[in-house]
This record gives C-alpha cells, structure tokens and sequence, in this order.
C-alpha cells in the first residue's frame, strides 16, 4: 500500500486555541457510537452519516443547544460524504468535534474533512486490515494449534485483537479532540507510521509457528512420523506454492472449495 | 428445530452485524464463530476445528476498504454449526460433515459479501428522499438512517444463516452418513487445501516488509521440527 502523505492544511501551526472541555459522559457516548460508525455505510455517503452520528452529542454543546441554527448547520456539514478506516475515523471524531465547537469557519471545516478522509483510510487499512487482524488471527490459530481449548481460544483471540482495536478508538477520539486541526501529530504517532512493519514481521514469525502446529492438531494429532502427517507435510507447501503462482485474481478459497466439492463427490457418489 | 432456527438466526445476525456495523469487535472471526455455532450444538471443540480451517482461508481476503469481501460472520456460526453434527464434546469433527462445514462456509461467505454489496445500495436508496433533512441538520433523519442500517444488516445476516443452515444440515447429515473416505484421510485431505491458502496469503500479504518471507520460512521449519518432537 502507498505510503501517507499528511496534506499541508493540517500539519500543526502555533498560537492554538487550549483545549475545549467535554464531558466524561458525553465522551462515553460518542465512544459507543463510534463502534457503529459503519451502520450506516453505502456507496454514496460512505461513513459520512455515520461521522454526523457520533459528533452529535459533543454538538449539544453548540449555542442554543440541540434547536439552535449552529447545532443543525454542523449536523449537517458532518452527514456529507466522508471515507476512513472505521477505528482511525475516532480521529476525525475528535478533531472535527473539537473545530465544530471553537466555532471554527464552515469553508474551514469542509477544507478540513475533505483533506482527512485519504490519510485516515490508508494509514488504517495498513495498520488494522493489513497487519493487525491478521497477526491477531494467526494467534488465534496458534493457541489452537498448541492445544488450548475453545474457551481459552476464543478468549485469547478477542483480548488481544480488542486490546489493540479498543486503545486505538479511545486514543484516536482523544488526539483528535486534543489536537483538532493538528492531525499531523495524531498521525505521526510512531505505532501508526511504523507498526505495520514490525506487525507484518511478527506476523511471519507467528504464521510460521501456527501453521504445523495448527494443522496436526487439525487433523487430529498423533504420531508425526506416520503416513498421514506426513503426506500433509509434503503436499501443504507444494499446493502453497501451486497458489502462490496462480493469477491474483483467482482466489485460494474458491480453489478450496471446487476441491471439497470434489472430496464430496467422490465420497458420497464415487 | 425452531429452536435450533431461532438461535443460529440471532448467533449469524449479531456475528454478521460484527463484520461492518457495529461493534466490529471481531466476534464474526471464523474462529469466534464457528465454535460458538459449535457451542450451541454441544459440541465447541469440532465448531473450532471449523473455524480454524476458515480461519487460514480468512487470512487471505482482506476487509480493505470499500471492496467485496466475503462476510465470514454469519457464515461461520452455520459452519461450526453444521462441522459439530454428530460430534460429542470435545470430539473433532465427522469427516463428512467436516468437508460439508468447510465448504459450507466458504459459499456462504461468499454468498455473504453479495450480501453486503446489496444492502449498502439498499441503505442508499433509504437514504435518497432524505437527503434533504439531512442537508438540513436533521438530527431524526441522521438516526434513522443508522438505525436502519444497522437493523437492515441484522436481519440480512440472520436471514442468510438460516438459509444457508436448513439445506446444510440435511446435506452434511446424508453426505455423512454416505461417506466413503477413510477419516483421517479425508480430514487431513481439508486441512492440507485451508493451510496450504493460509501459507499462501501469509507469503504475499507480507512481501513488501523486507526480510518477512525469511522469517516466515525459518518460523516455518522450526514449528515443523517442534511438531515432529512432539512438542
């Protein structure tokens, strides 16, 4: 993926306002919207409902409270078009909360929000979809792989991918609060620039290990050095490589599954 | 049978609400689940075998951004479902319905992501004769729209597992009950096509990390050495 660029209208500029203050049960508000930022997802809007949604209640704040012209006029600003990674989007959250409430100009704003969607989407997808979730998901194969049961499985899975998922909702919405128009702060925090790298090399590593493990449990344990285990041994990479050197666009799932419907087939018919 | 109807409705509907809606916590994760469709059959341990192959084939579709992906949430809980017919507690799947549950869940998941496509363009279409309210600040319209989504996804998930479950029932207990294959033949034969996908995803989704294939080759060996141990 290509490296983020951070757009010059928002690198930081001295002389900026303190921090506004915001309510703890206000904040816990919009953290719960924020997990549901995604509800209302489609291909015009994207997450811009879902933006409008969990600003809402910081936007009480506004002169003349939830009727007051100010509250509808950034409602509305903030139910337009909007594309981010749905954790990284707390950023955003945060930051336009923070400019919608110091009163900050509308055309100011709009420059604002437009310019955040790329690097929010790039830099999330990077980190979370691209090397979080698939370290997290390799765990989770190598705890059952070692024998852990379905309980402790489960559990270990979720706590580590949430530990991860969670920090980064509450510590986005709480930097873009803090920073507003200074996101460039908020996206030079080391984890996001640099923890894909050092994920994607512990995920090698835990891949690597998961994998045998993994497999002879799936398959029902035993004796490594019998027939099974090792024709498994044998024709797992050797298929691997096969769908390393297919096209891209033919997916290994798909190729799995003509395979199983042939094992069908020729279990049940043959 | 309602029963079971009921459950596996609410289990795919909240696990599918998980993938895109809310609260993306990751419970629609194969290997969440299906040992929780598993669970519910009492038979946890052969719902996680299933959800582990799924797992390593998950490993190679990404959810990146607006692009079609399968929805493994509802999807699984049918497969460890349907994986931990005829299994006892802590018993590894049947061989025929382990087959049925792998492949079961691929369709559906791929079933699934059509799925989604489908219901973004229904909450556009919801959202068209109101744009005008929310243009207008609206905050009823804001709320509705997100309520709606989210209910519109629940059901579109629950509805799919309880398709997808009643003819994969009847299908894995006849396919089971046929069965030909030796079991551990046919086991090692599912495990072989979902780690030999997961070894793949992980060599290319890595490549640009420079060193990552060394470290995966080397980590490799060493955990087939420590399997062949007996660790």
């Amino acid at each position: 993926m290509p490296e983020t660029t951070i757009p010059p209208a928002v690198v930081p500029t001295p002389g900026d306002p303190p921090t506004p203050s915001l309510g703890t049960l206000a904040q816990a508000t919009i953290f719960m919207r924020c997990l549901a930022i995604q509800g209302s997802w489609n291909y015009e809007q994207l997450i811009g409902n879902g933006i409008a949604f969990c600003i809402e209640p910081a936007l009480r704040q506004l002169p003349g409270g939830v009727d007051g012209e100010a509250y509808r006029e950034a409602l509305a600003r903030q139910s337009k078009y909007f594309n981010s990674h749905p954790y990284l989007a707390s950023i955003a959250v945060g930051a336009l909360a923070r400019i919608e409430i110091e009163g900050v100009a509308p055309s100011r704003i709009e420059r604002f929000r437009t310019a955040l969607c790329g690097p929010l989407g790039s830099v999330g997808d990077r980190l979370v979809w691209a090397s979080w979730l698939p370290a997290c998901s390799l765990v989770g194969l190598l705890l059952f792989g070692v024998g852990w049961s379905p309980l402790w499985v489960v559990s270990g899975f979720l706590i580590v991918y949430n530990s991860g998922h969670l920090w980064l909702r509450v510590w986005g919405f709480r930097s873009g609060w803090k920073n507003g128009m200074r996101v460039a702060v908020s996206l030079g925090h080391p984890v996001l620039q640099h923890g894909p790298r050092y994920i994607g090399r512990i995920s090698a590593v835990l891949g690597g290990l998961a994998l045998p493990f993994a497999v002879h449990r799936g398959i029902g344990g035993g004796e490594p050095f019998t027939t099974v285990p090792i024709g498994v041994a044998v024709f797992t990479p050797l298929l691997a490589v096969l769908l390393v050197r297919l096209p891209a666009r033919v997916q290994g799932w798909l190729a799995v599954l003509i395979l199983l419907a042939a094992l069908v087939l020729y279990s049940v018919i043959g | 049978m309602f029963m079971d109807l009921v459950a596996i409705a609410l289990l795919a509907g909240v696990l599918g609400l998980d993938v895109v809606s809310f609260p993306q916590i990751m419970i629609s994760r194969p290997i969440v689940g299906a040992t929780l469709g598993g669970l519910f059959f009492g038979a946890p341990f052969a719902g996680m075998v299933c959800g582990a192959a799924l797992e390593c084939l998950a490993l190679e579709a990404l959810p990146v951004g607006a692009s079609r992906y399968p929805e493994w949430g509802s999807a699984s809980v049918v497969a460890g479902a349907v994986g931990s017919l005829g299994a006892n507690v802590g018993a590894l799947p049947r061989p025929g319905a382990f087959a049925v549950a792998v492949a079961i869940g691929i369709a559906t998941a791929w079933v699934g992501g059509l799925t989604m496509v489908g219901h973004r363009q229904l909450i556009a279409r919801f959202a068209r004769p109101r744009l005008d309210r929310l243009a207008a600040g609206d905050m009823h319209a804001v709320m509705t729209l997100q309520l709606f989504g989210m209910t519109a996804d629940f059901v579109r998930a629950a509805t799919l597992g309880v398709l997808a479950y009643l003819p994969a029932r009847f299908f894995a207990l006849w396919c089971d009950a046929h069965w030909t294959v030796n079991a551990p033949i046919s086991r090692a034969f599912v495990v072989t096509c979902v780690a030999a996908v997961a070894a793949s995803a992980i060599w290319k989704d890595f490549h640009a990390i420079s060193g990552t294939r060394r470290l995966f080759l080397a980590s490799l060996t060493a955990g087939t050495i420590l399997v062949a141990m007996g660790a």
